[in-house]
């Protein structure tokens, strides 16, 4: 029997794998870094081991540390999650090696798995269908990291010309991030579905198959939205991914949750892509849908018990989604964003779940992974569900960090993906970030009125006044925003003599919109007779408002900035928190418009600071390794004008 | 508990008649305000815009603390007068970083601002305001001096503006000059004499004579910048002690002057919670009588101002020509003087006298809503004692060291504007609604008495009495006076602190009394309360 579980892991799963061991009546050890001490899952655990250092190779990936941890703290099992060492043989082999549990595949398999070379090989033989690679891959072509996951170390390739950099590219990614840089190339399929099977060994020779989830919803080669059942997988087709993943994990003695991914094809064919040998993000879509819990069973098999009925004989009720809810601005780029979640709340609803790793008022540190919390809700259709989620997403507040929930949102509500017609690409051409046009001018309006309401509420001196009020008008009152993507919008508005609103307007234009009495947390304005009301939440420098338009970001405007707050003139700001990778350019050195100066990591992936107009750099402030913030100078570059 | 009851009938013919003059002369004020905005005129404006300076208001405006209020005082001076409506000048009580102060700024788009006998008189009651009620003093200054060909009317009496300030000083009421432009000669003793000084970068110009007069005294060449720009006061004479790098800049700091002062006010805080009216202030605009001769009853008026229109009534069934009772504006207790049928008679006179006294043995601040003919005339009450009576009255009025606070509602004539507490009995602050007069007597009665002066006069002389030339005089005497009654022509010679729209009554008392318990409250003591 396992009496006290090590989650070597962090955040929303180190959470949701707590979750289950507390049913089941055994305690847990939580481990963490620095940048993780104040975090929920370590407020919440009752006994925690402290990972010096920040960085995930200083804390998290650190197998003599955590194994370490795991023996200090009289824990008789370790349970990975899904990242950082949760496909590391090497850290499987440790844990048994110190005579503890491992709540896992053993660690051949895992190894056998690993490779993705090694691992097609091996299904090649066992009659699994594989893509073809190499010279037989033609093009477009996919290059990946063997080592890889996530995404990481991914090109497509549509020609040769661009296969030696992309090659090169690939290693370089693969290498930084998993200390490997071997890649391999395979042909890429156009509009292919991801489907992947969750399957189930135990000890006793049981192998399941607990069904499919479709996982075609990517950004950048990472799922954002799962779901089981597939639409595109019918009682033919799940039978026979089914038995070539049993297959699969039989040719390599899989014991414990594992998930082969394959890719279908929009011919009907699918492709073995590899097998994931841990518990996987999207694992709760199959536990909506099988009513069984993966975690419970994942301990229960490493206590060596038999699966029991109801995951030997799993039957599939009603469908479910989830959505990854990551701090990035899908609309720049998806840089990452770390820092405050003012609020989070996503309304109590029957149906929905919701696994994460903050609540309002936590930090999203910038070194480990941009994804905060899953949100997974079911229903017995597939549109159900997808309306609920969507409903959920969009009556949430998540303020404080720019979030993926909008993009999700119209995922959710987009025609194609309701109508089951979707696959890898679907992102590229849905983006589902337009917003409707003008809605900006109302979150503003929104802010700028509540805030006012916030501002006379909290006056010792003449409250009861109507606000502004003027016996001689010459303007309105006015209050500036800067929205990302939007630039400066300024906000006018006056009230009468009776404390209503009587005048809007925005950027100096006449809104052709009405406003209800500002209240301090929210104000209804009304368009063409119908009214929507505007919830805003005032932080310090920023306006959050949320409304059914969408919600928005909005930094308030001093209307004193202080005259030495404009920086250095020319200076070249780190876009967000991260560490330099590269510095590209020397003092002297003359650039051109676009060039790029300096390669920072942030959130797992590279960004390039490049210069926006010809010039020549006379300072350079960082140097490779050093810690930057968002807005900290890295070089001054002289106009050449 | 004694709230009003509403007595207003919207439908009546008489509520409709009063609203309709009512909202004609509302009209004609409002328009005049929006001439304001103009300054001095459009492509003035324009010209101080093109050089990247704000507008007065628009200093006021950043100054203030956003989204609260501003109670800007005589905005008509000087209409009617000749010299420009505003007086070149815009003053008020505004806040400030959470503290109310009197904001007084120089309008550079009217006349450069220049200092004529009309701006000098808006500017010393500003300064009174403020030393009254100890507001911190803050002076937006850019002017280009006096206004030479009246300089006879200014010279003298101007000295008293730096007088008033060191003064204010010496009593505790912070003083700060921003100054954005020339404060040149005289003018230079502004800042001077101020508190805290704030110039601005190649904006400002402070020296007792400028490049050509130190030419002509002493020979010396010399420029704007080293004679009185900003980073020379800052940096050498220390005239400046902050030095601005733009308006804003400059605004900024003058808000960081202010929030460090910690000026607390003296006087007690509202006491009750300032619940509105219950009825509806709109309506005020229906029940002054377009014709003056119709008295109304100030209940009604009260019943839209005070808070939750809860007024405990003093000696309701005496006197009852006058009004007097106990209530609470913006949750602040004041006691109130209103006229009801116009003429004030022995009860009432003596009525106030003892009202008075209540209030300073209470402290409680006095309102007086005028609509007053007079004190009454004829042999009855003369042999009754009036002038006895009315002395009653204006000697409580005139020693009550309660703050006063005068709305003149409708008329106010003759030594009823004394006893009502006018101009020359010191209220904290006075308005006027646009309908109202004011004047020694009626137009009509002035003019009568003076024709009636005129027959007994020919009579006396045995000379034949002309009534052709009688008629044109009566005619034109009228004119005069009624011209010279109205209110407007009254706010421009600053005979109040300006014209009310009626609904905005309660927000400018409210004002009112916040600004004047900057200052502590202490009734005049000595006898016991004399009943009469």
């Amino acid at each position: 029997m396992i009496n006290r579980v090590l989650v070597a892991n962090r955040g929303e799963i180190a959470r949701r794998v707590a979750r289950t061991c507390a049913a089941l009546g055994i305690e847990t050890v939580a481990v963490f870094s620095d940048a993780d001490e104040d975090a929920l899952f370590v407020r919440e655990a009752t006994r925690a081991v402290r990972l010096p250092g920040t960085s995930s190779a200083d804390t998290y990936l650190r197998i003599d540390l955590v194994v370490a941890a795991a023996l200090k703290s009289g824990a008789d099992a370790v349970h990975p999650g899904y990242g950082f060492l949760a496909e590391n043989p090497a850290f499987a082999e440790a844990v048994i090696d110190a005579g503890l549990t491992w709540i896992g595949p053993p660690p051949s398999a895992m190894r056998s798995m690993g490779s993705k070379i090694e691992a097609k090989r091996l299904m090649r033989s066992a009659g699994v269908p594989v893509l073809p690679e190499g010279d037989e891959a033609g093009f477009p072509a996919l290059v990946k990291a063997s080592a890889g996951g996530g995404g990481r170390g991914m090109r497509i390739v549509r020609s040769e010309a661009e296969l030696a950099g992309a090659v090169e590219a690939a290693a370089r990614e693969a290498e930084s991030a998993f200390g490997d840089g071997t890649v391999f190339v395979e042909r890429y399929v156009e509009r292919g579905r991801h489907i992947e099977i969750q399957m189930f060994a135990d000890q006793h020779g049981n192998c399941v198959s607990l069904f499919e989830r479709e996982c075609s919803i990517q950004r950048r080669h990472q799922k954002i939205v799962e779901e089981s059942p597939s639409p595109a997988v019918n009682e033919v087709l799940r039978a026979e991914m089914g038995a070539a993943a049993v297959a699969a994990a039989r040719s390599v003695g899989y014991v414990g949750a594992g998930t082969v991914e394959f890719l279908l094809a929009p011919d009907g064919r699918f492709y073995f892509l590899e097998m994931n040998t841990r518990l996987q993000v999207e694992h709760p879509v199959t536990e909506l849908v099988t009513g069984l819990d993966l975690v419970a069973l994942q301990i229960a098999v490493a206590e060596g018990s038999p699966l029991p009925p109801a995951a030997l004989h799993p039957t599939v009720n009603g469908h479910a989604i989830e959505v990854r809810l990551c701090a990035e601005d899908p609309a720049a780029g998806y840089l990452p964003q770390s820092g405050r979640v003012v609020d989070f709340d996503i309304p109590a609803l029957a149906n929905v779940r919701v696994d994460t790793g903050v609540m309002s008022g936590d930090d999203i540190p910038p070194y480990y992974d941009s994804m905060f919390a899953k949100v997974i809700a079911w229903a017995p259709t597939r549109s159900g569900a997808a309306r609920l989620l969507a409903f959920a997403l969009s009556s949430s507040r998540v303020h404080g960090v720019a979030t993926n929930r909008d993009q999700l949102v119209q995922v959710l509500r987009h025609p194609e993906f309701l109508a089951g017609d979707i696959d890898t690409g679907f992102l590229e051409r849905n983006p589902c970030t337009e917003r409707v046009d003008g809605t900006h001018r109302l979150a503003a309006v929104a802010a700028a009125l509540v805030g006012q309401a916030r501002s006379r509420e909290q006056v010792a001196v003449l409250p009861l006044v109507p606000s502004g009020w003027r016996n001689v008008t010459s303007q309105d009152q006015t209050v500036e925003f800067d929205i990302v993507g939007i630039g400066l919008v300024s906000v006018g508005y006056r009230f009468d003599r009776n404390g209503a609103v009587a005048r809007l307007t925005v950027d100096g234009e006449p809104l052709g919109v009405t406003a209800g009495t500002p209240l301090t947390g929210s104000v209804l304005l009304t368009e063409n007779g119908v009214s929507t009301r505007f919830h805003v939440r005032i932080g310090d420098q920023h306006a959050y408002v949320d409304s059914l338009e969408g919600s928005w970001t909005l930094r308030l405007v001093d209307r004193f900035p202080l005259p030495d707050s404009a920086g250095l003139a020319g200076s070249l700001v780190a876009p967000m928190p991260g560490s330099i990778l590269r510095v590209l350019v020397e003092t002297g050195q003359q650039v051109i418009p676009g060039q790029p100066l300096v390669v920072l990591e942030a959130m797992k992936m590279e960004h390039q600071v490049v210069a926006p107009s010809g010039g020549t750099v006379t300072q350079v402030l960082v140097a490779p390794g050093n810690q930057v913030s968002t807005g900290q100078a890295l070089l001054v570059l002289e106009d050449k004008s | 508990m004694a709230i009003l009851a509403d007595r207003v009938d919207e439908r009546s013919d008489a509520y409709r008649a009063n609203r309709a003059a009512l909202q004609t002369l509302i009209d004609q004020h409002d328009e005049l305000l929006a001439q304001l905005l103009v300054g001095g005129g459009q492509q003035y404006v324009d010209r101080h815009r093109k050089r990247g300076k704000l507008l007065a208001r628009e200093r006021i405006e950043l100054l203030l603390d956003r989204d609260s209020p501003f109670l800007e005082l005589s905005p008509l001076a000087g209409w009617g007068t000749g010299f420009p409506t505003g007086a070149s000048m815009v003053t008020g009580v505004g806040v400030v970083e959470g503290h109310e102060c009197m904001i007084v700024a120089n309008d550079p788009t009217s006349r450069g601002g220049a200092i004529n006998p009309i701006t000098l008189r808006k500017n010393l009651r500003a300064m009174e305001i403020a030393r009254e009620n100890r507001l911190p003093f803050i002076n937006l200054v850019e002017s280009g001096g006096a206004d030479l060909p009246t300089q006879s009317e200014i010279f003298i009496p101007g000295g008293r503006t730096f007088h008033d300030i060191t003064e204010m000083s010496s009593l505790g009421i912070p003083t700060i000059a921003l100054v954005f432009g020339n404060s040149t000669a005289g003018g230079a003793y502004v800042p001077g004499m101020s508190d805290y000084v704030v110039m601005i970068n190649q904006r400002s110009k402070v020296f007792l004579g400028g490049p050509p007069l130190v030419k002509m005294a002493t020979g010396e060449e010399s420029d704007d910048e080293s004679l009185g720009g900003a980073e020379m006061h800052a940096r050498v004479s220390g005239s400046a002690d902050y030095f601005a790098l733009d308006e804003r800049d400059a605004i900024r700091l003058g808000r960081q002057i202010v929030r460090r002062l910690g000026h607390r006010k003296l006087g007690p805080g509202p006491r009750g919670p300032g619940s509105a009216p219950r009825y509806d202030p709109e309506q005020l605009l229906g029940i002054p009588s377009s014709d003056l001769r119709i008295p109304f009853d100030p209940r009604d008026v009260l019943a839209r101002i005070i808070d939750d229109s809860d007024f405990d009534e003093f000696k309701p069934l005496y006197g009852t020509s006058l009004v007097t009772g106990f209530c609470e504006i913006m949750g602040y207790p004041v006691g109130v003087l209103a006229n009801h049928h116009g003429v004030l008679f022995n009860e009432e006179a003596d009525k106030a006298a003892q009202f008075i006294q209540l209030a300073n043995q209470s402290d409680t601040p006095l309102v007086f809503l005028q609509n007053t003919t007079g004190y009454m005339v004829g042999k009855d009450f003369e042999q009754r004692g009036i002038i006895k009576d009315g002395a009653k009255m204006i000697n409580a009025v005139a020693n009550s060291s309660v703050p006063h606070l005068t709305v003149n509602l409708a008329a106010s004539y003759g030594a009823g504007n004394y006893g009502m507490c006018g101009r020359a009995y010191g209220p904290r602050f006075l308005f006027t609604w646009p309908n109202a007069r004011t004047a020694v007597m009626g137009p009509a009665q002035l003019a009568g008495v003076m024709s009636i002066v005129a027959r007994e006069s020919a009579a006396s002389m045995g000379r034949p009495f002309d009534e052709e030339a009688d008629a044109a005089m009566r005619a034109g005497v009228e004119e005069q006076i009624e011209r010279e009654s109205l209110a407007l022509f009254m706010t421009g010679k600053l005979y109040d602190d300006g014209l009310l729209d009626p609904r905005d009554t309660r927000t400018a008392l409210g004002m009112g009394l916040s600004a004047v318990h900057t200052n502590e409250i202490a009734g005049q003591r000595g006898y016991g309360v004399f009943r009469m």
